[in-house]
């Protein structure tokens, strides 16, 4: 039944993708390649690229084109809701625990000892980011997009949306130049 | 001290306009999230804590460190556990759809109908000139959380603890959702020994 092996194949890279869509590609491919069949590697491959290209987490579209490419709407919305709902009900468990308990000294602390670990994972988040751009944009654009940008949010206050709205606009136009 | 930011409880606003306020929120964050689940955290935040305040910096923070302990995609967690926190069952449903569906459709559009144009120079470009946009805010928020740290448990121990979870989660290279885990059980160590002696 397809809409059961839709649920299965992108329910386990949904619980094992640690560390977000990204981590979640070759478990994918795994399922929908090796065990399933649906598609070839290069197809597969083909897929990432234009999911890539395109704004929202990757483990999502994936599962809803891989979903809808073998049985339409319901199949696109099975494999969504494996991909994301078993992790989300924890979340919402778990977090709802804390929260009954937040003017607990414990959870105080919690949130006090764990933001420096966020703190580390968004730097390094940062520099990869950072570090991406280089490689394909080269240092002058990425040096003058970061401090274009930076000037933008932080000085003048535009809303993210439209900063990111007009480096698109600077990547179309640059493209002709 | 930091001041404490004032949060709209639920009977300061109408529930349909918390849906209204959902639904535009994380369909910016889907359709404006660049660079896959990562990126989007900035953006989320502006949204949930800056554009309309459904929570606290502080709670962002706890739920961004519980996002990263769950394994699954992290837009679409923190996009359906704020839908839930704000308004409950339904404000999940729409916060979820919202941010997922349109990207979707896209994908579905661009790989069956436009699949000659995924090659093109200019979509290319114009997806490689936001990086440099999300390196900015990614950088902002990650400045957020260091000097928050700093203000809240004093800056040795929390250069102490950066130093610390640096080396843990790339140098040793342990899963940042078992460094998290570390530190729920330090925390809550405490609780546990207590909890022995009484019985």
């Amino acid at each position: 039944m397809i809409y059961w092996e839709l649920f299965l194949a992108f329910l386990i890279p949904g619980i094992l993708g640690y560390g977000g869509g990204p981590a979640a590609i070759p478990l994918v491919q795994v399922e929908v390649v090796d065990r399933y069949g649906w598609m070839t590697n290069p197809e597969f491959s083909e897929m990432v690229a234009a999911a890539n290209a395109l704004p929202g987490p990757i483990a999502t579209k994936m599962a809803g084109f891989v979903g809808y490419d073998q049985a339409g709407v319901l199949g696109a919305m099975v494999a969504l809701f494996a991909s994301v709902g078993p992790s989300l009900l924890m979340m919402i468990v778990l977090l709802n625990i804390l929260w009954r308990y937040k003017n607990s000294p414990y959870v105080k602390n919690l949130t006090k000892w764990v933001r420096p670990v966020i703190a580390v994972l968004l730097v390094v988040l940062t520099f990869q980011f950072f570090f991406d751009s280089y490689e394909i944009n080269g240092a002058w654009i990425t040096v003058f997009l970061v401090i274009g940008a930076y000037i933008l949010l932080e000085r003048v206050k535009l809303h993210p949306a439209v900063v990111i709205l007009l480096a698109l606009g600077f990547g179309a136009v640059t493209t002709y130049i | 001290m930091v001041a404490r930011q004032h949060v709209k409880t639920a009977d300061e606003r109408s529930t349909g306009r918390l849906y209204k306020e959902l639904a535009l929120g994380f369909f910016r964050v889907g359709i404006f999230g660049f660079g896959g689940g990562p990126s989007s955290i900035p953006l989320v935040h502006t949204e949930a804590v800056k554009k309309y305040k459904w929570m606290t910096d502080d709670e962002f923070g706890d739920i961004l460190a519980l996002a990263n302990t769950m394994p699954g995609p992290i837009a679409t967690k923190m996009a359906g556990y704020i839908g839930y926190r704000v308004a409950g069952m339904l404000g999940l449903l729409i916060a979820l759809v919202v941010n997922v569906v349109p990207t979707v459709i896209a994908v579905i559009l661009l790989l069956n109908l436009l699949a000659a144009y995924k090659d093109l120079p200019v979509v290319n470009n114009m997806a490689s000139a936001v990086i440099p946009v999300v390196t900015v805010m990614l950088g902002v928020l990650a400045w957020d959380f260091v000097k928050k740290s700093g203000d809240s448990i004093g800056w040795a121990k929390a250069i102490f603890a950066i130093v610390i979870a640096y080396v843990a989660m790339y140098v040793l290279n342990i899963h940042p959702a078992f460094v998290i885990l570390a530190v729920f059980a330090l925390i809550f160590s405490p609780l546990l020994t207590k909890r022995r002696k009484r019985l």
